[in-house]
């Protein structure tokens, strides 16, 4: 279970989510926990990586394909280095992040995927509950408050996008 | 640890707070640290070390102090006062008491108006508390409700003190939470959970993140309490994965609190059993509905399912299941040991207690309050929020995000409670407040919800799936100003039909905003009829 770029024979990926996996004896119920455990080990769900949890826990292949895309925090294509979820809660919103979105999807990519480079990914999120800093803009995990066209625009700049 | 040991632990806790003279909070809830807080935590730290006060001064973190759009924020315990807009420079004025004039202007007290209209029941630790320290809670009399319950009450009568309190669900319905406990505690002994809905989802609203980050340990006594209560082993914690630093607070907490004994195994040294164990949500609204809660929690898509049979029945794993709102458990810890009465004092008499709120938008002073129920729209929006800004006027607030509705200038005066909002077709909701300024057109409010409503509709049932697609087309028109002759009645007509035959209450309630904005400004929809182009606002069509 591996993605070909990354795989070595220093990967220790299979192991943790085996790990995390045996951690709930590889119970049906705890799917979306290991999933949790798998994006964040490889950083999107490729089919094989599927495949595989469905063979671990016994589940049919379709109930976690179902699953993994039921949810939006869910990935199953690869993401950028970078990334850049804008805010589009109600506070964000009344407050202009769609102009900021506007301005990512024409520098970067479109909402929801990777510039063609793979480098940076642009994403918005439904409220990440920094209503008092709005509008808000999360860089790399990172939340930046009062988000300014101006201050976007560096930030790209800074992430070196084309 | 037992109960006796307990008191000893408080005592030893509060022995050591004494020592410093002084303790400056750090505000170190997702806003402030946003904004820099962590650097001047360590700027303090530094500075406090440096000047040779380490042993008088000590710098702590602590949870939400409110006024978010302000921060970083610093609290002193011996002045009693906060300091806004903190940087990393000022540690040096802020370390030393005589230096602090410096900082006058930034200085503010209890009796500022954004304060004094405030009484803190959920959020009375933000600001006393370092959340990652399980000794600051125990210091503050926390885990003393946990054990009062276990070595004085019966189950019976800890449901009777929730019932004398009237307390009522905070996650928006308002159902009478000692009645679901009763529900519970009436199924036949065997396996029961008990379940904290931490996924807040409506947009617009971070109480329970700002809670769960503050005083986790607060939620995990109330839900110790419930399980004694009503007769159960296992607890789940439901949380937004997008709320890491909650998440990651929570884990710390529990652990702390399994090896002092206060959940696990034998907690306080009785025969009570109960675990907590956290379980992250992927993104999806229509979990915060208790019955697709329940499969996400046992690994499935969040379909919600028809009720009857109600979770405290048939839940999780097909087993009675208690499940109440983070703001509801941390409601419980102060019924227990103040009493009912008490909290029945607090609010109106229908909606007893005190409501938290996130106030955000076009309003000055953005952040979270805690007020009594009953308390006026307008106190809120004016006397706490400072008003608009400068230059626009008030339009509109909004509460219960996509599911409630927005209230106008001439409503304001109505006592925030759970009849009296619905009364004008809005809802309390978790509590979520946004001020919209007249630069916001309400047509476009209706269709961002409604947007929401349609992404969010997990697709199980036909009205809820057709309806916000049709619904949200006909909004975007209007919000184009290409509105068509007959718009308005069709969406009257779907709106009526969500709101009979919708599985859940994601789609009952979608039509909320469309009918209230229809109801408080039609002059905007007729405007994007008639004359197309006219509609006031510039957020309209984005897209």
């Amino acid at each position: 279970m591996t993605t070909p770029q990354t795989a070595s024979a220093r990967d220790n990926r299979p192991k943790l989510l085996e790990r995390a996996m045996s951690r709930h004896q590889y119970a049906g119920h705890a799917l979306i926990e290991v999933l949790h455990t798998a994006q964040e080990l490889y950083g999107y769900l490729s089919p094989e990586l599927l495949e595989a949890v469905s063979r671990k826990l016994k589940l049919p292949p379709s109930r976690v394909l179902g699953v993994a895309t039921f949810y939006h925090f869910f990935t199953l294509r690869p993401r950028g280095e970078r990334s850049f979820v804008v805010c589009l809660g109600t506070a964000c919103y009344v407050a202009g992040a769609l102009e900021l979105l506007e301005i990512l999807e024409r520098r970067c990519a479109r909402s929801g995927s990777t510039s063609p480079d793979g480098k940076v990914s642009v994403d918005s999120a439904r409220c990440i509950g920094a209503c008092g800093l709005a509008p808000a803009v999360i860089r790399d995990g990172r939340i930046l408050g009062r988000v300014t066209a101006a201050r976007l625009e560096a930030e790209i700049e800074e992430v070196g996008a084309p | 640890m037992n109960v006796e040991e307990l008191d000893e632990r408080q005592r030893e806790e509060l022995e050591r707070l004494g020592r410093a003279s002084e303790r400056l909070y750090c505000c170190t809830a997702a806003g402030c640290l946003s904004t820099g807080a962590d650097r001047v935590r360590r700027a303090l730290v530094e500075e406090v070390e440096r000047s040779g006060r380490a042993g008088s001064v000590e710098v702590c973190g602590t949870g939400c102090l409110g006024l978010c759009g302000r921060g970083p924020l610093v609290r002193s315990s011996a002045e009693d006062v906060l300091y806004a807009e903190v940087e990393p420079a000022d540690a040096p004025a802020l370390a030393d008491p005589a230096g602090r004039a410096a900082l006058a202007e930034r200085r503010l007290d209890g009796r500022s108006p954004f304060y004094a209209h405030q009484t803190r029941v959920v959020l009375e630790h933000s600001g006393h508390v370092d959340p990652e320290r399980i000794g600051d809670y125990i210091a503050a009399g926390g885990y003393a409700a946990l054990a009062r319950a276990l070595s004085e009450m019966t189950p019976e009568a800890v449901i009777a003190e929730v019932r004398t309190s009237g307390l009522r669900g905070r996650g928006g319905a308002g159902y009478p939470t000692a009645l679901k406990w009763e529900l519970v505690a009436r199924q036949p002994e065997g396996t029961k959970y008990v379940v904290c809905n931490a996924d807040e989802g409506d947009p617009g609203a971070f109480m329970d993140r700002s809670v769960l980050e503050g005083d986790p340990h607060r939620v995990l006594e109330g839900m110790a309490i419930a399980a004694y209560a009503v007769g159960a082993q296992q607890g789940y914690i439901y949380i937004r994965g997008e709320y890491g630093l909650a998440i990651q607070r929570l884990q710390n907490a529990i652990r702390q609190a399994e090896r002092e004994h206060l959940l696990g195994g034998r907690v306080l040294d009785t025969g009570l059993q109960f675990r907590i164990d956290l379980r992250i949500g992927a993104g999806a609204f229509v979990c915060g509905e208790e019955t697709a809660l329940i499969a996400s929690i046992e690994g499935q898509r969040g379909h919600p399912r028809q009720r009857p049979p109600y979770p405290p029945e048939m839940g999780l794993f097909d087993r009675p299941t208690l499940i109440n709102n983070v703001e509801t458990f941390a409601n419980v810890p102060p019924i227990v040991e103040r009493g009912g009465e008490w909290f029945a004092s607090i609010g109106t008499e229908q909606s007893p207690g005190t409501k938290v709120f996130a106030l955000a938008g076009h309003v000055r002073n953005t952040g979270l309050i805690e007020v009594p129920m009953g308390t006026s729209l307008r106190r809120i929006l004016f006397d706490i929020g400072g008003g608009v800004p400068e230059g626009r006027r008030f339009k509109a607030a909004q509460t219960g995000g996509p599911s409630g509705g927005c209230i106008p200038e001439e409503h304001l005066d109505i006592p925030v409670d759970y009849e009296s909002l619905q009364s004008i077709g809005s809802i309390m909701g978790s509590g979520g407040l946004i001020v919209m300024d007249d630069s916001a057109s309400m047509v476009d409010v209706a269709r961002y919800f409604m947007e929401f409503s349609k992404e969010e509709s997990c697709g199980k049932c036909v009205p809820c799936r057709a309806g916000t697609v049709e619904m949200h087309e006909i909004l975007r028109r209007l919000a184009r100003g290409e509105g068509r002759p007959g718009d308005v009645t069709l969406l009257e007509q779907l709106s009526a039909l969500l709101k009979e035959t919708s599985l859940c209450g994601l789609g009952l309630a979608a039509p909320n905003p469309v009918l209230s904005t229809l109801r408080f400004f039609p002059e905007e929809y007729e405007s994007a009829v008639a004359a197309p182009g006219s509609a006031p606002g510039d957020g309209g069509g984005a897209e």
